[in-house]
């Protein structure tokens, strides 16, 4: 994956967590994911599908971090991963998904919109839709982390 | 000034967007709030209910945003609603087919309550 692309992830994801939840992430180094198991209990997962460029990227909240997140996004005491949270992580996964196209088409890049899905459990897997090395960028914040795997590469030429 | 007791018809997929959203209009002093969950039903609303200002979101099954606007527009009763298109969409041709369906404003997401108010104070100005 070209390195010129995790910018716009850590960009966008500090933007949408602090807009909406007003909590500043600090991301982390990022480095190269080695199994399939999500960093976190709730993830969404949606597809980047461009002309050139084809993948995926998701994003995994530890528990007590996305139930402090959506609890500031609505202004209501959270204590169990509901609907509500459920909801919030697809719609966190759209507008950081809408914000990272925006960046990469500034970059010469058009995508697809797509629609989210969201898994939750503990130790549950993230399959990206494209084969190739997936990195995985890791943000602190107080009540824990959160991680976003991106998985972008070129797409094969057609027979 | 824009007017605050106006009715305002929220519509999203998502129950909990269509809460930030009716949240932050309530902090801007708006409490006469509807909700509808897709475009489809957004249209059945507006029929029965005297809506005075739409807040869209794009991305929505059955019925998407750009078709419910499309839909407004060409209604002789509707066809004057200003409506405020939110959308993660911040890709120049998504602003420009909402614009050319005739949207009244377009806020992408996410937004503070400072960006909502002058997208809608510009509505109504």
């Amino acid at each position: 994956m070209n390195v010129e692309f995790i910018n716009p992830f850590i960009k966008t994801t500090a933007e949408v967590i602090s807009t909406m939840a007003f909590i500043e992430p600090a991301a982390g180094k990022p480095y190269r994911k080695k199994d399939q198991s999500a960093g976190g209990d709730v993830s969404g997962l949606i597809g980047l599908v461009g002309e050139k460029i084809t993948g995926s990227f998701a994003i995994s909240f530890t528990e007590s971090c996305i139930r402090k997140i959506v609890s500031n996004m609505l202004e209501e005491e959270i204590d169990e991963v509901n609907q509500d949270i459920l909801d919030a992580v697809g719609e966190i996964t759209n507008m950081i998904s809408g914000g990272v196209r925006a960046k990469l088409q500034e970059m010469g890049h058009n995508f697809k919109m797509a629609t989210p899905s969201v898994i939750s459990g503990k130790s549950h897997a993230i399959s990206h839709i494209t084969e190739g090395p997936v990195i995985i960028i890791p943000f602190d914040t107080e009540k824990g982390p959160f991680f976003i795997e991106a998985c972008l590469n070129e797409k094969k030429k057609d027979k | 000034m824009t007017d605050t007791n106006m009715k305002i018809l929220v519509v999203d997929d998502f129950a909990t967007m269509r809460k930030i959203i009716k949240n932050i209009l309530k902090k801007l002093g708006f409490q006469n709030i509807a909700e509808a969950e897709d475009g489809v039903s957004a249209l059945e609303v507006l029929k029965k209910q005297e809506i005075d200002f739409i807040v869209s979101d794009w991305n929505m099954p059955n019925m998407s945003g750009l078709e419910l606007l499309k839909a407004i527009r060409s209604d002789e009763a509707l066809k004057d609603k200003p409506v405020l298109m939110v959308t993660a969409e911040a890709q120049k041709e998504n602003i420009v087919e909402a614009v050319k369906a005739g949207v009244n404003n377009y806020v992408v997401k996410p937004f503070t309550p400072e960006t909502m108010k002058e997208k809608i104070d510009k509505i109504f100005a």
